[in-house]
């Protein structure tokens, strides 16, 4: 049978984008703002969500071939990596650091390790979103 | 004055929002309650935005951004669930 979902596939195709965009930016907005890596995977993983509730998995998986434990796993990786890092610089587990600097184009900009932690928390929980999702969901 | 229309308005959407939530138990059929959830995550948006007047803080404008996707996909799946029975298809025939 064939089924006719032209305006969910065009405004889909459109929407998307600011879900995305908006992920980005809570991930950016983290400190001193409502944000941060768990909220901003969580809005990336229901953008990707949505893809997959569109389209069907084959098509997506030949679009964006990513397996997404291997993507989990990657995240804690990532965080813990910079947890241990801290422990070469005589500094106990899981410290921190940041630091200004002065960037050609932006500007003096505050720059800090957190953020790599933050990268690797949002890719943990867009990989186990989206893995729970598309396992609770199958249809066979 | 702003005040009281602020509080009165916001009474004014938790009693539409009552109504809906009758409409999601006891809706005959499946359509009426894919709708009547849809509408609470669009009167929830509105009783945020007054809340947020109300408080006179930007801090609540991201839950509304966050608030407005998660209504639109989940009504997405509720009502592809309700059409074929599936959320997520293997592969596209079509």
């Amino acid at each position: 049978m064939k089924i006719n979902d032209v305006i969910l596939k065009t405004v889909v195709k459109g929407v998307v984008f600011i879900i995305l965009t908006l992920g980005v930016y809570l991930f950016f907005s983290g400190h001193n703002a409502p944000g941060g890596g768990f909220i901003g995977g969580l809005v990336l993983g229901s953008g990707i969500v949505l893809l997959y509730l569109t389209y069907d998995i084959e098509t997506i998986h030949r679009k964006m071939p990513f397996d997404f434990k291997k993507v989990a796993a990657f995240g804690v990786l990532l965080a813990t990596g910079t947890a241990i890092g801290s422990l070469y610089f005589e500094a106990p587990f899981l410290t921190q650091t940041d630091g200004y600097f002065t960037l050609p184009i932006l500007g003096e900009k505050h720059l800090s390790t957190v953020t790599i932690f933050e990268a690797g928390v949002a890719l943990t929980v867009v990989g186990t979103l989206v893995t729970i999702i598309l396992s609770i969901s199958e249809d066979e | 004055m702003k005040e009281a229309v602020l509080l009165i308005a916001l009474t004014l959407f938790m009693v539409a929002i009552g109504l809906q939530l009758y409409r999601v138990i006891i809706g005959p059929s499946m359509p009426d309650r894919a709708i009547a959830l849809d509408t609470i995550g669009v009167n929830l948006i509105s009783a945020i935005a007054i809340v947020s007047i109300v408080l006179k803080t930007k801090a609540f404008l991201e839950a509304i951004l966050i608030l407005g996707i998660l209504a639109f996909i989940s009504t997405i799946a509720i009502s592809k669930y309700i059409e074929r029975g599936v959320i997520v298809e293997r592969k596209g025939n079509r």
